[in-house]
């Protein structure tokens, strides 16, 4: 059996990959990937401690079930935002969009 | 006695389609609606008088106080309501006698004076409020009601005195009027709150339970109300306002401020009588006192006067003073033995409305005629004014207290209460009541003898010296002779009412009788009196004139200038009130509070335009931001908690 160390340094790995790839990327669509990633270093950190420490629970899955879901909703919204930017802007550059200021 | 409700609600309603479709009339059918209702009201006011007194006495020997009327307007405890109603008792329906007539004479005088006058409808309208509100102020059921119509009464004065309003003097006058007037007002609220708080009622004949509760505060209510009648009533110092009043119409000045309004200062302390008496006699004294200092101080003024109407107004208010003192000088309300003033002073304002009404009337007749108030522009009238001369000379007989006429009758009544409260005040105000003959008389003789003005500009022009040909006096029109003649006719015979069988201090009956030695003493000085005037005055440049202006020349100079009451004034308002109370006020309230308020959103803008930065548009710094959130969260979770 694969230790459970192993998987919580990948979830801790692609966390931090998706913090950096937020940050630093200037294109919305790559954020959103980024973010994506974020979410799914937490689903994997939840079902791994539910399988290796609490077996007889359900709570981690159900949880990691719910991030999907919620993970693919705002998914849905994050890209029509993305879509209206572009009709209006032409653009998903961060750069250009800098209206959302004083 | 259910009619009487017209007699409020007549002039009422004139009012109201007066002022609200009046400008769209013809001046005619304005002045007519006018002058109809208000005849319609003295008719229904002689009606009121003969069924009241025509009813006779109750079995306790008192005419009965009639409320025909009289609802709950604001209850405000079970004891405690505020009444709208109409109370008949012998004083108001004395009053809803004299507001009437001379209201009605001034109606129909007005169709003359004021012919052609732009405005014509709204001096109508106004007057009918004031013939209303006044009416109102008499029939109060109690203090509170008095008090509504009190105020009511201020602005009709105030809007006529500014009748005007393109004259800047009108519009000075009308503000100080009410100014001042209001002024007093707020003492009589005061006292009213005070009355009203302490003896838990506004009646004015409350129990004598109530008031034996609220013990020591009723002479301080009482003491508070009289100064807002003395402000309505002109007594001194709060007289300033009423010479300066003269600036309206004057017909307006005849029932305003001569015969109605300005004695609801007197009615007052009249309706308040038994608490006066019962309660707080010292305050009466005081009453006496004040009126007796500005009877002397007005008649003094007067004599110093040049402008007719500012005599007249001095006139008033000493004749109003001597009203006052003569329910000052009470000491119990039996007028056998110390209430006889109560029923002179009802007297006197009743005669005193006609006569001072009448020589109103006729300084606006003469005015109308050289269209002038300075008494140099007059002179040597009698030949072309004759009516005007003989109902003018007939009121300053009256006013001076020669007998048969009305004045002499009531003022021995008051010279006489005043002797039974001490002789000091009797021989005081007999100097006052011979001072009041001479200026009458002064100014009698410097209008209608003497040199003619117009004869010397007529000489002037025919010299070639005058461009235009001057204007020969021109008797009034008919309008303005009736109601002269008719005042003249009461003001000679109305000395004869038995007035104390209708109104005195217990309400029982009393007969008036001369007492000798007053009436005798108080005739030779008014004859000696016009005597002084007709040697100084009947004749042109007489020497003892001249003499006594270079012997008296600042004592003339200060009393022309009213003893500099209205510089007192101004400078206790302008230099102490103003600069020593309002502006530090006015000071604090831009810099500390308004200073307050601007540094807090001054404040509030400040910040965020410091912090606005933050606010870049850039999502990736946001989240920066929010990571180093979460960071510092989750090390102080992990290490201090």
């Amino acid at each position: 059996m694969i230790p459970a160390e192993y998987y919580l340094v990948l979830a801790a790995l692609m966390f931090f990959i998706g913090v950096f790839g937020f940050f630093t990327r200037r294109n919305l669509l790559a954020m959103l990937i980024s973010t994506e990633l974020i979410l799914n270093a937490v689903d994997i950190n939840f079902a791994v401690f539910n399988a290796y420490y609490y077996p007889e629970h359900l709570e981690g899955f159900f949880f990691t079930l719910f991030a999907i879901g919620i993970a693919a909703a705002e998914t849905a919204v994050a890209i029509a935002i993305i879509l209206n930017v572009y009709r209006n802007l032409r653009t998903i550059r961060l750069k250009s969009i800098k209206n959302l200021k004083f | 006695m259910e009619f009487t409700i017209f007699i409020l609600a007549l002039p009422l309603l004139s009012f109201l389609v007066l002022a609200l479709a009046g400008m769209k009339m013809p001046h005619k059918v304005a002045g007519t609606i006018g002058t109809v209702s208000l005849a319609a009201v003295a008719v229904l006011s002689y009606t009121a008088a003969a069924l009241y007194f025509g009813g006779g006495r109750g079995a306790d020997g008192l005419f009965p106080t009639l409320m025909p009327y009289n609802f709950v307007w604001l209850p405000l405890t079970d004891n405690l309501h505020i009444d709208m109603g109409i109370m008949l008792d012998p004083i108001s329906v004395m009053m809803l006698i004299v507001i009437s007539t001379v209201s009605l004479m001034v109606h129909i005088y007005s169709f003359g004076y004021m012919k052609g006058e732009k405005g014509f409808q709204r001096y109508y309208a106004f007057l009918s409020l004031f013939t209303f509100s006044m009416l109102g102020l008499v029939v109060a059921t109690n203090i509170f009601q008095m008090y509504v119509f009190w105020e009511l009464v201020g602005v009709s004065s105030y809007l006529l005195i500014g009748f005007y309003y393109t004259k800047k003097a009108a519009i000075a006058a009308s503000k100080k009027a009410f100014i001042v007037t209001r002024f007093a007002d707020l003492f009589f609220l005061v006292g009213i709150l005070f009355y009203g708080y302490y003896a838990g009622t506004f009646s004015f004949t409350p129990d004598a339970m109530l008031l034996a509760s609220a013990g020591a505060v009723i002479p301080v209510a009482l003491g508070l109300m009289f100064i807002g009648g003395a402000g309505k009533s002109a007594m001194f110092p709060l007289h300033i306002w009423l010479p300066d009043a003269m600036e309206g119409p004057t017909p307006v000045s005849a029932l305003i401020h001569a015969a109605t309004m300005v004695v609801a200062g007197v009615y007052l302390v009249a309706r308040m009588f038994p608490l006066f008496i019962g309660y707080a006699s010292e305050v009466l004294h005081i009453v006496a006192y004040i009126g007796a200092f500005t009877a002397l101080y007005a008649a003094v003024v007067a004599c110093a006067q040049t402008d007719i109407k500012r005599v007249l107004a001095f006139s008033t208010i000493s004749q109003i003073a001597f009203m006052m003192v003569a329910l000052g000088v009470c000491t119990s309300d039996d007028p056998h033995d110390g209430g006889l003033g109560y029923m002179a002073s009802m007297f006197h304002l009743f005669t005193h409305a006609m006569f001072k009404g009448l020589l109103f009337l006729g300084a606006g007749s003469i005015i109308h005629a050289v269209h002038s108030n300075e008494r140099d522009h007059m002179g040597g009238l009698r030949k072309y004014m004759p009516v005007t001369h003989i109902t003018f000379l007939i009121a300053c007989l009256a006013i001076a207290g020669i007998p048969p006429f009305s004045g002499f009758f009531s003022k021995d009544e008051i010279l006489t209460a005043c002797y039974n409260y001490s002789l000091v005040m009797g021989v005081f105000m007999s100097g006052v009541a011979a001072l009041t003959a001479f200026y009458m008389f002064r100014l009698y003789y410097l209008i209608f003898w003497g040199n003619s003005y117009y004869e010397s500009q007529l000489v002037q022009y025919e010299k070639g010296r005058l461009s235009e040909k001057p204007h020969a006096p021109h008797e009034a029109p008919f309008a303005m002779l009736l109601p002269l003649i008719i005042l003249a006719v009461v003001s000679t015979l109305a000395g004869f009412i038995p007035f104390g069988e209708f109104v005195s201090s217990n309400g029982h009956a009393y007969t008036i009788h001369l007492d000798t030695a007053v009436a005798v003493s108080s005739i030779i000085l008014a004859v000696s009196a016009i005597a002084v005037a007709t040697a100084m005055y009947a004749k042109a440049r007489s020497r003892v004139v001249l003499t006594v202006k270079v012997q008296g020349r600042k004592f003339l100079i200060a009393a022309y200038h009213r003893f500099y009451m209205d510089e007192l004034w101004l400078f206790v308002t302008k230099k102490i009130i103003f600069r020593g109370i309002s502006r530090p006020i006015a000071w604090f309230d831009k810099h500390v509070i308004d200073g307050t308020m601007d540094l807090l959103g001054k404040g509030a803008q400040r910040l965020s335009y410091s912090i606005r930065r933050l606010q870049s548009g850039n999502i990736q710094s946001y989240s920066i931001y929010f990571l180093h959130g979460v960071m510092i969260l989750a090390l102080i979770l992990i290490f201090l908690v």
